[in-house]
């Protein structure tokens, strides 16, 4: 998993010119705002963002789970070539792949079980109707998945509700749930937000193990750079329903472009650090009822002129596989100044 | 964007003074379920068990544990809204585990708390004037909230505010905007301590720093003493003079904050601080991690060895039958372990 070279296969998803709308009491909330990007097959993108960026937003458009009300407006979602959200037939085509060929874990493992049933009967309905497993074939399947993500006695377990499960295994049952039909691409919404930090090591730890093992392309969505950092290959990072700068991950952190980036990671506090004063990046986030025009970073960037509340700044490659969107970014070999 | 070179570890705040809080042999059991009827035992959570630290003047101690491991319960013990089970808490050299009624409502201008979440701890039909008025209200300070108005001002401008806050409602904030009205809330009294209760963990990365970096002015302007109670190791570096490692109930190691990140010598602390990822990825891979196997046990029985005892990759046969006692090697260190004190 070297970072520097750009992997030379097939974007398996293609993300294009999206924009999703939230249309709420208070106004149009405009989360995403085209945004473009590809997963290729057997790699870790990092989907970096902090709240209200749009990085949920987007991967619940990839699954077609915008909900009300949220609307896809514009752009496009294709999966192996083919569009999920265009057309005659990809309504079906979404009903076909989702679940099965790209599959998701969501953030709060506590919620996202339903706790009257059973963990088998909730494991085997995927495997049933996806791959059309008879109810013992599809047990089988269940217990051999817990077995794979480190549960201990799975044939016991399946018959456990999820109030006898801690939150670590909860989330452990989740990933086996979403791998048990043997997915291409895994999205993991935030899967270690809601864990304690010895819990979340033992999930990453199984998450790049399986990932390695199953072949798995993983779409990583986070607002921790820290958690990023051990997983992924390559990093998009998101802003104010943008995509602010994308790249190798460890192109990216060694030298961040955008002045976002760099801000966010000056501004993560590091174990490995003895500064003894946090750098902050001024101002909050824009409210997207009404993005300021241009750059959504503008008002707190220090590089800002009058071209970036003017105009906007398109997402353009300045390297092999590195783009950024931005008037004036810092640039690799740029003298490392202050900012 | 700038880094100030004021330095929060040159001077460490001395021991030898007498300390403002000092907690000893904290035990706080929480019943659970319901009563027996008949004899039989009521159920009970081993929520703190027989925790023992102070800190000085001036001091930030950072409180660090995992869910579960009953760094909220006592920092809320110290401040007197949870009755300890048994050991003692003294403030200002004086033993107030008994104090109660008026007595304690004075005692209660000199320790405040700033809460974690900054949306659910303001009242949303308060003005910020209003909110941040009312403990001078209550301690009758100010006669009305009006008479308030300039003292508040001053505050919102302390905890970088504009001075139009002061009659906005708290959803007109921002998170990082709300937590700064938290902050000026629990200074109106101008306490002496503050119990900051993961006064970040709510907030985005971006943000977050602004709030430390506040805390830190705070501290330095008016003097005061911090128990800044985190889950994670990488917020507290940067803020405390010492940390303080909590796991199950337990204190398990206790040191000047460089000595927890450079010499930690409790085998949980290790793993705590192998498991915080470093946003960097060359040496996020090459990092070697200690991930722990199993989860933090149940506090129903009471402990019989080191607690870490069902997780520990050095664990020994004395580690599960004795409970083993915090050792300072003499400089400030102190550590809960058999193997390793």
């Amino acid at each position: 998993m070297s970072g520097t070279e750009v992997p030379e296969r097939s974007a398996i998803l293609e993300v294009d010119q999206l924009k999703v709308n939230f249309y709420t009491r208070r106004g149009v909330v405009q989360a995403v705002r085209g945004v473009s990007f590809d997963v290729y097959s057997g790699e870790v993108l990092g989907l970096v963002g902090e709240s209200g960026s749009g990085k949920s937003v987007t991967s619940q458009a990839i699954m077609g789970l915008t909900e009300l009300p949220g609307k896809v407006i514009s752009g496009d979602i294709r999966w192996k070539g083919s569009s999920l959200v265009r057309g005659s037939g990809s309504r079906e085509l979404m009903r076909r792949v989702r679940g099965r060929e790209i599959s998701m874990v969501f953030q709060d493992p506590m919620t996202s079980l339903n706790p009257v049933f059973t963990i088998g009967n909730q494991m085997v309905e995927a495997t049933r109707r996806h791959l059309g497993l008879t109810k013992k074939a599809a047990r089988e399947r269940a217990a051999e998945m817990l077995g794979l993500v480190g549960i201990s006695n799975p044939r016991r377990r399946l018959d456990q509700h999820p109030g006898e499960f801690s939150g670590g295994m909860r989330q452990r049952v989740l990933i086996a749930m979403a791998l048990s039909c043997e997915p291409d691409l895994l999205i993991a919404d935030e899967p270690t937000t809601a864990l304690d930090v010895t819990i979340q090591a033992q999930i990453l730890e199984l998450l790049a193990e399986l990932k390695s093992e199953l072949d798995l392309s993983v779409l990583l969505i986070t607002h921790d750079l820290g958690v990023v950092a051990g997983m992924c290959d390559r990093v998009a990072v998101m802003y104010g329903g943008r995509l602010a700068e994308i790249g190798s991950a460890d192109e990216l952190y060694a030298t961040p472009t955008h002045p976002y980036s760099r801000g966010l990671l000056l501004s993560t506090p590091r174990l490995d650090d003895v500064r003894p004063r946090l750098v902050s990046i001024e101002g909050a986030p824009p409210d997207l009822v009404n993005p300021p025009a241009g750059c959504p970073f503008t008002p707190r960037c220090a590089r800002a002129s009058d071209r970036c509340s003017d105009e906007d700044a398109e997402l353009r490659e300045f390297a092999q596989g590195r783009s950024v969107a931005c008037w004036h970014p810092v640039m690799p070999d740029d003298e490392r100044e202050g900012m | 964007m700038s880094v100030s070179t004021s330095n929060n570890h040159g001077h460490v705040p001395d021991q030898a003074d007498s300390p403002l809080v000092e907690v000893d042999n904290l035990t706080i059991h929480f019943p659970v379920g319901k009563k027996p009827l008949f004899g039989g035992t009521q159920r009970v959570v081993h929520a703190v068990d027989g925790v023992t630290f102070s800190i000085s003047r001036g001091e930030t101690l950072g409180l660090v544990g995992e869910s579960g491991s009953g760094k909220t319960t006592t920092g809320r013990a110290i401040l007197r809204r949870i009755e300890p089970t048994a050991g003692s808490i003294c403030f200002r050299g004086r033993d107030i585990t008994e104090t109660r009624g008026e007595a304690l409502r004075h005692l209660r201008r000199h320790m405040q708390l700033v809460f974690q979440d900054p949306y659910a701890s303001l009242n949303p039909r308060m003005s910020v004037l209003e909110l941040i008025a009312e403990p001078l209200k209550v301690h009758g300070i100010v006669n009305s909230v009006d008479d308030a108005r300039d003292q508040v001002c001053q505050l919102l401008d302390r905890c970088g505010l504009p001075a139009d806050a002061v009659d906005r409602y708290p959803h007109a904030f921002s998170g990082g905007q709300r937590q700064r009205v938290g902050i000026a809330r629990a200074l109106a009294l101008q306490p002496d301590f503050i119990v900051a209760d993961e006064p970040v963990s709510a907030l985005d990365v971006s943000v977050r720093a602004q709030v430390v970096n506040l805390l830190q002015d705070l501290q330095a302007d008016f003097g005061l003493t911090y128990l800044f109670i985190a889950h994670d190791l990488s917020v507290v570096r940067h803020i405390s003079h010492r940390i303080a490692i909590m796991y199950a109930g337990s204190l398990v190691e206790i040191a000047p904050a460089g000595e927890i990140y450079d010499h930690p010598k409790h085998p949980y602390t290790e793993s705590l601080l192998s498991s915080v990822p470093i946003p960097d990825p060359p040496m996020q891979r090459e990092r070697r991690r200690i991930v722990l196997e199993g989860e933090i046990p149940d506090t129903m029985e009471p402990a019989i060895g080191c607690r870490f005892a069902s997780r520990c990759p050095l664990v020994e046969d004395r580690c599960r039958n004795e409970i083993p006692p915090l050792v300072d090697d003499g400089s400030g260190h102190a550590v809960a372990c058999w193997v390793r004190s």
